[in-house]
């Protein structure tokens, strides 16, 4: 069904995956192509479960082929490389993030901007170049042209690096792009969950001062004290969002659910900058008026491009980020799905696949 | 603030009036302050007439003050300047547009951006610190704080430049601030009225090619040959718009009515802006995946500041830019709001006032 050819896909390798809509994960063997002369090889040792993994087995976005091996959030070890692999070498410790392919020739490419290339290919569930799908992180082993692998800094421990390549990057792009990494600026960060702690974390390694916008006053200790948060902010009560007015330079909007704009507009001081980055599933309203009295912007963003996903893991690696996980075995990944799709994570699952991944005879 | 206005005599003044939200206007008599140190009286010549008049004569937006006397693309000429007034005299052409007063002291203040202080005092359906109301430039004469004041350059046509004080500086100042003043990069232009107009031509003299984004097809022939575009797009016509897909830099999107964002997000570049300039009286809908997939952005923009209106006059001189306009009596206004109302008008009213307005 998916161009399985033994040619294409000589080395056998084993995983999870959803067979069907319900979603349910499960053993799976399948083969990944031979080692290139641009590809690296690794064993898979981590890999983080991202919340667009639960999106995608449930085919919640109308896009998913089945057999469907997620993961996106993936830390390992170099076994092979080929002839003209430069950058890595057998025994490296290396990551894959959202994709494994583009086009390398178009504007967005030649600026380093390859994540929004039309032609870019999903680490998971998206046709290759051979006509095969892509099988992601919750497997042993990945085949990845080496342009789309970066490397891991020894100090940073590879479990607590792996959310990096989705979450981080989706963080870290939009505090630089729209400039809210200059210190002395007030951020504001909504939603504390997989993307939200992290944007904490960067923000705050980039001087700037943070504030948590939360509906739960339960995640006001957690985002001072262990996230290092400058101050919490519930959105649902009317007095602290009226004292707050105007005062944010930008604020990052990690919510996926529908919730309104419009107090956050009102948070943010003229020319402030909203930046989007969950997708609801409708269209969120969006008031004129303060977006045209202030000069403000709603802006999004997705991923990063592969200098800047390095860039990225430098900049954590040098300022000791790691993601908050909680490291769990193969085999409870539905129950960890199940947890997920309620907000039940502080704040990233991540498998051991390295200990946990049986193979599957 | 000048200090004329705390309790000392007022002076008469003549203009048109809507009393209620029928947003009839017919004459009214009112007052104004008499010239203090800082200000300028100006007698009116002319009067633009702003999509904004129309919202506000019929309390669309729910913050209208009645009676209103409407009115901020105001062009005129000094009859008298108060004692501190340095940058004009007597006989001197000026205009006046959205703003007649600010703080003076806060950051935008500071940074000539006094269009975003939070004390911004409009020209009109506004109050001033003292409780004294702000009218219109529906009216035969104004008194303004000389920093409000723009000098009405001398090759400019005092009628066809009325609407630039607020057409003008409303798709002008996106312009700079959004990053499209370079040549070549393409410039959509959603919607063909009062600010679309002018855009073209302003687009057109920084050298960018521009797309008209119309949903009238009649529009295109003078789009095209008339205002200089480079090309139109039929916004009813899906094959147009999806060959258009992921053209454009930046979209300015001058429709005043609620209206989707979808079509014109889909025809921006990654990294690209849609400004949004209309004002409607109810929210828009944001589709939020192309802005994450494109990275794009949705920004407002708010007129501009004094310095920078006073750019774009002297700019809009330089190239010979003025709007395309449709002069009428005092008396045709209400013909002309019911008129705007169906966009009837190539492409801005504006009113003889000085021939026109006798009491």
């Amino acid at each position: 069904m998916t161009g399985l050819s033994e040619e294409v896909r000589p080395n056998k390798a084993f995983g999870w995956a959803a067979i069907d809509t319900s979603g349910v994960l499960s053993p799976f063997k399948f083969s990944t192509r031979g080692t290139g002369e641009k590809d690296v090889a690794f064993k898979v040792l981590y890999c983080g479960i991202c919340h667009s993994d639960l999106h995608m087995i449930k085919n919640d976005w109308g896009s998913s082929i089945y057999p469907l091996v997620p993961g996106h959030e993936v830390v390992g070890e170099v076994t092979e490389v080929g002839s003209k692999v430069q950058k890595f070498k057998v025994g490296d410790r290396v990551g894959v993030g959202c994709m494994v392919g583009s086009c390398r020739s178009c504007d967005n490419c030649t600026n380093n901007l390859e994540n929004y290339c039309p032609e870019m290919i999903f680490t998971y569930g998206a046709k290759y170049y051979d006509g095969t799908v892509t099988y992601g992180g919750y497997s042993n082993t990945m085949v990845v042209d080496e342009h789309f692998v970066v490397g891991i800094p020894e100090n940073l421990p590879l479990d607590a690096a792996a959310p990096l390549l989705c979450a981080g990057i989706t963080v870290y792009s939009p505090l630089r792009f729209y400039g809210l990494d200059k210190p002395g600026l007030h951020v504001g960060v909504v939603g504390l969950g997989g993307l939200g702690h992290l944007a904490v974390k960067f923000a705050k390694a980039m001087g700037t001062k943070v504030t948590v916008i939360s509906t739960s006053p339960s995640k006001q200790k957690e985002a001072l004290e262990n996230l290092g948060a400058d101050s919490f902010l519930v959105s649902r009560d009317q007095d602290q969002l009226r004292a707050a007015i105007g005062t944010f330079d930008g604020i990052v909007d990690t919510v996926s659910a529908q919730h309104p704009l419009l107090p956050l507009l009102g948070l943010l001081k003229s020319h402030g900058k909203l930046v989007v980055l969950g997708i609801p599933e409708k269209p969120l309203e969006l008031p004129a008026f303060p977006l045209i009295q202030g000069r403000k912007l709603v802006g999004g963003s997705m991923t990063g491009g592969m200098k800047e996903t390095q860039e990225m893991i430098d900049f954590a690696a040098e300022h000791g980020i790691k993601a908050d996980t909680e490291v769990i075995a193969m085999d409870y990944v539905n129950a960890a799905m199940d947890r997920l799709l309620k907000g039940d994570v502080k704040y990233r699952f991540v498998i051991d696949i390295g200990n946990t991944l049986k193979s599957i005879s | 603030m000048s200090k004329s206005s705390e309790g000392e005599k007022q002076q008469k003044a003549f203009g048109w009036a809507a009393t209620d939200e029928s947003g009839t206007l017919s004459p009214f008599h009112f007052s104004r302050r008499e010239n203090g140190d800082e200000d300028v009286t100006i007698k009116i010549l002319y009067c633009g007439v702003c999509h904004s008049d129309l919202h506000s004569l019929t309390n669309e937006w729910g913050f209208t003050s009645y009676p209103v006397v409407p009115g901020h693309e105001i062009v005129g000429v000094a009859t008298k300047v108060g004692k501190n007034v340095t940058k004009f005299k007597a006989g001197d052409r000026v205009g006046v547009g959205v703003m007649v007063g600010s703080c003076k002291t806060c950051e935008c203040c500071q940074q000539d951006l006094e269009n975003y202080c939070s004390q911004i005092i409009f020209t009109y359906n506004s109050h001033n610190p003292d409780g004294t109301k702000n009218y219109g430039g529906y009216s035969d004469m104004i008194v303004v704080d000389q920093r409000y004041v723009l000098r009405f350059p001398d090759n400019l046509p005092l009628d066809a430049g009325a609407p630039l004080l607020c057409a003008g500086i409303t798709v002008y100042s996106p312009m700079k601030y959004y990053g499209m003043t370079e040549a070549g990069k393409h410039l959509g232009v959603a919607g063909l009225g009062g600010l679309g107009h002018v855009a073209v031509k302003i687009a057109k003299a920084f050298g960018l090619k521009v797309t008209v984004i119309s949903s009238s097809p009649q529009k295109e022939s003078e789009a095209i040959n008339r205002l200089g575009a480079d090309s139109f797009l039929a916004s009813s016509d899906p094959a147009k718009m999806k060959s258009a897909i992921g053209s454009m830099d930046c979209i300015i999107d001058t429709v005043s009515a609620v209206h989707p964002l979808f079509p014109l997000l889909s025809l921006l570049k990654v990294n690209g802006k849609l400004v949004t300039l209309g004002l409607p009286n109810k929210p828009l809908e944001l589709p939020v995946f192309p802005l994450v997939s494109g990275r794009k952005l949705v920004g407002g923009s708010d007129f501009g500041g004094m310095k920078e209106t006073q750019e774009m006059l002297d700019f809009c001189a330089k190239h010979n830019i003025a709007a395309d306009i449709e002069l009428i009596r005092i008396d045709e206004i209400n013909t002309a709001m019911e008129r705007l109302a169906r966009s009837d008008v190539r492409f801005r009213f504006v009113i003889d006032v000085a021939n026109s307005l006798s009491q």
